[in-house]
């Protein structure tokens, strides 16, 4: 079951076509990473689900509904451009952006007492925003975003202002919200976060969507039958056979790419007699890998 | 709450809250009530009586300057010219007044040569002063020296009163045209200051929202019309509780220090008497005397309610209407300075209104008024002059059924800027821009 489907989306500024036909299914529960270069329209289908701009053409569904009104309240959305009024105090302004998702005074005052505890800034309740550090500030707009508990989370760029360690913090509250069943489509150039996080993916460039899936699957299609070998011992063969060829090898590493049809088995098997192995593995093209192929490709 | 209303209570409370309002409140009437009391008191106080020797060689004058509460006369006998001024260097006199005969005492001559001594500068207060008087004493002197009969001439002095009446309605009302200009004007005064000083907060609010990047955060829970419109509200709100309390402090300020200063009796007609402009003592007595039931019949004549009721509507309805184009104006800059190249079109139709409202005092009739009194972006303060002088309910309710559509129309134009606007950074924008911005669809 998706959570929210966007159906050949189409979304046209003054000079441009920001999204062209673009569809994407988020399954419930999962990291949802939408990827994409700068300026490829990422930003515009996100304006889109948070209803702050409508499509051209095109529906999102919501848990199967088209998205209404009411359903800003079910959708959290931290902005890669994000702020505070300076002026105002944490806590105020932490109670009024949730009382602008519809919890009441009284519960928004009791959620926001218990994630402040948590994130150690409850101290900073009745401080000013501009003497907070942009860390602090970070924190406190993250609380905000997830506090009305919604179904779906979008996160753009949530770790930028961000120190490892909190980034880190951050990084468990969100893998922890979606144990508790919420939906998370997360926008990043940062692809050892994705590697990390997402469970699909989709990839945008140029307001068009090139690739989307499991990640896992499509490593799986992006893997090319290269292994590497590391032996500590012995010589290593010359000569290899019929759709195995050595691409690289130096003292005591090897890199063999295998025809299609020819099985791991077969290599080690041929190997074997002719050296001692400590390690032998497949190479899995990582997410940034993946990400400058095919857009690459696509630029072609 | 809803959204809208919630977005209105924190315009509103973050900036009452603020250490500049109350600055602002306490200041605005300590200024407003000085424009009233200062004067009086000064009067009241005054500067010490001034002596003025006099040396008239003529004796023409001798016994006919007046003493005043401003200056008093010592008349210098059989003395010379250097000897009167020396005695005046000596003395604590503050000037000399010298009124020389030459050779036969001629009248001609001696409205040329009279000359006034002083150490200091001679006030202009003084100098007018003896002028009268010395011009009033040698007219008579001349007429009498031509045989003309001085009572002939009091006689035919002619003052002429024009009695105003209104024939509105059943009933001939007197009124009092000087009074309601003044109320006219003054109301439309505030209002144009109001729109300039409530529609600058809202451009700076926006543009707030928009350098600190929480717009985004906040239309992603209502909608951007939403927040353009609470915005506005809540520093309409702001704006009204300020004058009202602005109102209620002038007040309150005028009548303590009315009663701590002044006794009763005089404070009145002083008051009074500082309105009219300034007059003689003995003019103030007669307006106690005759002119008091005058004054109040003058306030009965002015219809309030009307007054009032066109007051709070056009102050609303012109600042809703512009306000809605600051807004417009700060979400399509990024900053302040920028703004300067769009406050040109909005602020001149205003100024252009404030103008056109002095000479529509004198001619509350004319097809200027006429027109300027229904365009929205001008009806606002036009019309504030013209309610106050009378005005066709025909025409009154046309001009506020027109700035009711003039006001959707600029806050569904405004929506269309805002909501781009406000998610668009580091771009200068140009007119034809904004063009697009409102004729795209969203």
């Amino acid at each position: 079951m998706s959570l929210l489907i966007a159906e050949n989306v189409v979304k046209d500024y003054a000079e441009h076509r920001a999204l062209n036909d673009v569809s994407i299914e988020v399954p419930n529960s999962s990291i949802f990473g939408l990827l994409g270069p700068n300026g490829a329209g990422k930003t515009s289908l996100i304006r889109i689900i948070n209803q702050i701009t409508g499509p051209d053409q095109g529906t999102i569904y919501l848990d199967g509904e088209p998205l209404k009104p009411n359903h800003i309240e079910h959708i959290g959305y931290l902005p890669e451009e994000r702020g505070l009024y300076k002026k105002m105090k944490v806590g105020e302004q932490a109670l009024y952006l949730a009382r602008l998702k519809g919890l009441s005074t009284h519960e928004a005052k009791k959620r926001l007492q218990e994630w402040f505890k948590r994130m150690e800034i409850i101290d900073w309740w009745d401080k000013k925003v501009e003497d907070l550090s942009k860390g602090m500030a970070q924190k406190v707009q993250f609380v905000t975003t997830v506090l009305h508990e919604p179904k779906l989370l979008i996160f753009d760029e949530p770790f930028s202002g961000f120190d490892p360690i909190n980034a880190n913090l951050i990084k468990d509250e969100i893998l922890r919200l979606r144990e508790n069943g919420a939906t998370v489509i997360f926008s990043t150039h940062r692809m050892e976060s994705v590697e990390e996080l997402c469970d699909h993916i989709a990839l945008i460039n140029k307001s068009e969507k090139i690739l989307d899936g499991k990640l896992s699957d499509i490593k799986n299609d992006y893997k090319n039958g290269i292994y590497e070998l590391q032996y500590h011992s012995g010589n290593f063969p010359v000569e290899m056979p019929n759709g195995m060829t050595i691409t690289e090898q130096s003292e005591g590493r090897a890199r063999i790419q295998l025809a299609e049809g020819i099985a791991a088995n077969q290599l080690l098997q041929f190997i074997l007699p002719h050296v001692g192995i400590t390690s032998f593995k497949e190479e899995i093209p990582s997410a940034n890998d993946i990400f400058i192929q095919t857009v690459q490709k696509a630029s072609v | 709450m809803n959204r809208t209303g919630l977005i209105i209570q924190r315009e509103f409370l973050s900036r009452v809250k603020k250490k500049s309002f109350l600055v602002m409140t306490l200041l605005g009437p300590i200024l407003m009530a000085s424009l009233f009391i200062v004067p009086i008191i000064l009067s009241e106080s005054g500067s010490p009586q001034k002596e003025v020797l006099v040396l008239d060689e003529t004796d023409l004058f001798e016994g006919y300057l007046a003493e005043s509460p401003e200056s008093r006369y010592t008349y210098l006998e059989d003395m010379e010219l250097d000897s009167a001024k020396s005695k005046l260097k000596k003395s604590d006199a503050y000037a000399l007044l010298y009124v020389p005969c030459g050779a036969h005492c001629d009248l001609n001559f001696i409205e040329k040569s009279i000359q006034l001594y002083s150490e200091k500068t001679v006030s202009l207060d003084m100098k007018y002063s003896l002028k009268r008087q010395l011009e009033r004493e040698l007219e008579n002197l001349k007429l009498k020296r031509d045989s003309v009969d001085l009572e002939k001439i009091e006689a035919a002095k002619t003052s002429v009163n024009i009695s105003t009446i209104s024939l509105e309605g059943d009933q001939e009302e007197e009124n009092y045209s000087e009074l309601t200009t003044a109320v006219g004007f003054v109301m439309a005064f505030l209002i144009y200051i109001f729109i300039f000083i409530y529609g600058a907060q809202v451009m700076r609010g926006v543009i707030e929202e928009k350098s600190n990047r929480i717009v985004e955060v906040i239309i992603s829970s209502v909608k951007p019309f939403q927040l353009m419109l609470g915005k506005i509200i809540g520093v309409a709100l702001v704006g009204l509780t300020q004058f009202l309390l602005w109102v209620i402090l002038t007040f309150a300020i005028v009548s303590v220090v009315q009663y701590a200063y002044l006794d009763d009796a005089y404070s009145s007609t002083a008051v009074a008497g500082q309105m009219a402009g300034s007059q003689a003592n003995d003019a103030i007595a007669e307006v106690q005397a005759n002119e008091m039931p005058k004054i109040l019949k003058m306030m009965d004549s002015i219809n309030f309610p009307l007054i009032i009721g066109s007051f709070l509507f056009y102050f609303m309805g012109g600042y809703l209407l512009y306000g809605a184009l600051f807004a417009a104006i700060g979400a399509a800059v990024d900053n302040e300075s920028d703004t300067q190249q769009f406050m040109l079109p909005v602020t001149v139709p205003l100024i252009l209104a404030i103008i056109v409202a002095q000479t529509v005092i004198t001619n509350p009739e004319s097809p200027v008024a006429f027109w300027f009194s229904l365009i929205p972006f001008t009806s606002p303060v036009i019309m504030m002059v013209r309610v106050a002088m009378g005005v066709p309910i025909s025409e009154l309710l046309l001009s506020m059924g027109l700035l009711v559509a003039g006001f959707f129309g600029t806050v569904w134009v405004a929506a269309r800027i805002y909501r781009t606007g406000i998610l668009m950074y580091g771009k200068k924008v140009s007119y034809s821009e904004l063009w697009k911005w409102i004729r795209f669809k969203g």
